[in-house]
């Protein structure tokens, strides 16, 4: 029957590394736990990331990069989401992130990054905990 | 302004976040889809819609993005919904058909949209139909519909798109049995994609004879194209047909079909209306569950107490009618 809520998520690689294994398994844990994940495979711009996130119309963007441009990327993404008024899309990370970048990654608005080894179901967890609540 | 009709405008004006919202409110609250049609419809009916549909692993998602590309070179703008299936055990849905596409994203002229199925038989979601008449409207001048993986029966495509492309590859198993039943029938446009294989040239043939097999009197006889998706071979030829075939319709067959695809479509929604509103009426009646238990108990079959249900439901409704 139409007319169920789910929660769509974008799983999106920027940079230039080619190691999605990372955001596969995190795509795979998300669809088997009901969302509807769209993933755009690797090698992303911030700027089709975040046209895609517009198109698709998603609640959640997770991003997934282990090429350490996390400090140049995330903010460009997140720039972009403000411009294009998407501030109500919630967005994590995961990868290899340094723990002293963390911080200034959530003061731009990343609400959570997860490390090398987080069990899948820590982050289901999450992004049904948080996922903003639409109309 | 409501914030529907602030939406409508939106798709009107071709503003990509209101289109964005107007599918996803297609998707998930039917009551405010309703609304929202009703707002647009009028300026529905300009797109030419091409479904493109066929086995998994024919290149269905590499074969659209050529031939948006296409039509991007000439000028057209492009929409794109690209189905794929929900799970129905969890109710998730992996939807990948965008990697093939990534290029496209930040071309202002194509929108693309990912659709799980959501259960939906035939191979396309419920909601792909009003998602197709939100592009139209917002001025797309070509739609495309890409279906799930499909094999024999997923044919609802027929009730959406005015052109049709069965893709098929050399090399994917059973051959023409995988799209002999539906598939063969509905066709406009039979795509051989990967054609540098090098049994293609009997996948081209395995499907003539099966059109040949087919007495039904035709005054469009399907095309067999060979395409290479992945080079762009074969695609302007593909494009030439489309357009062939979209001229061929407005000579005399669109009219046609598009009161045959009314009918369909509001037969559909007095259907859904119906069930609607008198099995939300009875369920709330004590003899619903009387006839319930009269099923069970082998008194009544089902379908005279569906009669005999809605008989009575039609008399009180002429009954307050003359009141």
């Amino acid at each position: 029957m139409q007319g169920e809520r789910k929660i769509r998520v974008l799983i999106a690689k920027p940079g230039l590394d080619s190691h999605d294994r990372g955001a596969k398994v995190v795509a795979r844990a998300l669809r088997d736990a009901g969302m509807e994940v769209i993933y755009t495979g690797l090698r992303q711009t911030p700027e089709q990331i975040v046209e895609t996130a517009l198109q698709e119309d998603v609640d959640v963007i997770g991003l997934s990069i282990l090429s350490g441009a996390h400090m140049a990327l995330f903010p460009r993404i997140m720039e972009l989401l403000k411009e294009k008024g998407l501030t109500d899309v919630m967005v994590f990370a995961g990868g290899i992130i340094p723990e002293e970048d963390v911080p200034e990654l959530k003061r731009i608005g990343i609400k959570e990054v997860f490390g090398p080894g987080t069990p899948t179901e820590n982050i289901i967890k999450y992004v049904l905990e948080n996922a903003p609540k639409r109309s | 302004m409501s914030k529907l009709e602030e939406i409508a405008n939106g798709v009107l004006a071709g503003n990509r976040r209101s289109i964005a919202r107007a599918i996803t409110i297609t998707e998930n609250t039917p009551e405010e889809a309703q609304k929202l049609i009703a707002l647009i419809y009028p300026h529905t009916g300009k797109a030419h819609i091409i479904g493109l549909t066929g086995p998994g692993g024919a290149g269905k998602s590499t074969l659209t993005e050529k031939i948006v590309r296409e039509y991007r070179r000439v000028g057209k703008t492009v929409g794109v919904i690209a189905v794929d299936p929900t799970s129905p055990f969890t109710g998730g849905a992996f939807l990948g058909d965008r990697i093939r596409m990534q290029e496209l994203s930040t071309d202002e002229g194509v929108f693309i949209r990912s659709m799980a199925t959501r259960n939906n038989p035939g191979g396309i979601a419920k909601a792909t139909k009003d998602a197709v008449k939100i592009l139209d409207a917002a001025g797309k001048d070509v739609i495309i519909v890409e279906t799930v993986g499909a094999g024999q029966s997923e044919v609802e495509i027929i009730k959406v798109a005015q052109t049709i492309i069965v893709v098929h590859a050399p090399g994917l198993g059973d051959d023409i049995q995988a799209i002999k039943a539906g598939m063969m029938e509905i066709a406009d446009i039979f795509v051989v994609n990967k054609a540098d294989r090098e049994n293609a040239e009997k996948t081209v043939m395995d499907i003539q004879a099966v059109l040949q097999l087919d007495t039904r009197e035709k005054t469009w006889i399907p095309p067999i194209i060979k395409t290479v998706a992945v080079t762009g071979e074969g695609i302007p030829q593909l494009i030439e047909k489309i357009e062939e075939h979209r001229v061929f319709l407005q000579k005399g067959l669109l009219h046609k079909r598009s009161l045959e695809k009314a009918e369909a479509e509001l037969i559909e929604a007095i259907k859904e209306q119906v069930t609607g509103s008198i099995i939300g009426k009875l369920k709330r009646e004590r003899r619903f569950e009387k006839v319930l238990q009269q099923i069970v108990d082998r008194e009544i079959d089902p379908a005279s107490a569906a009669e005999r249900l809605l008989n009575q439901e039609l008399e009180k409704n002429s009954q307050n009618d003359e009141a």
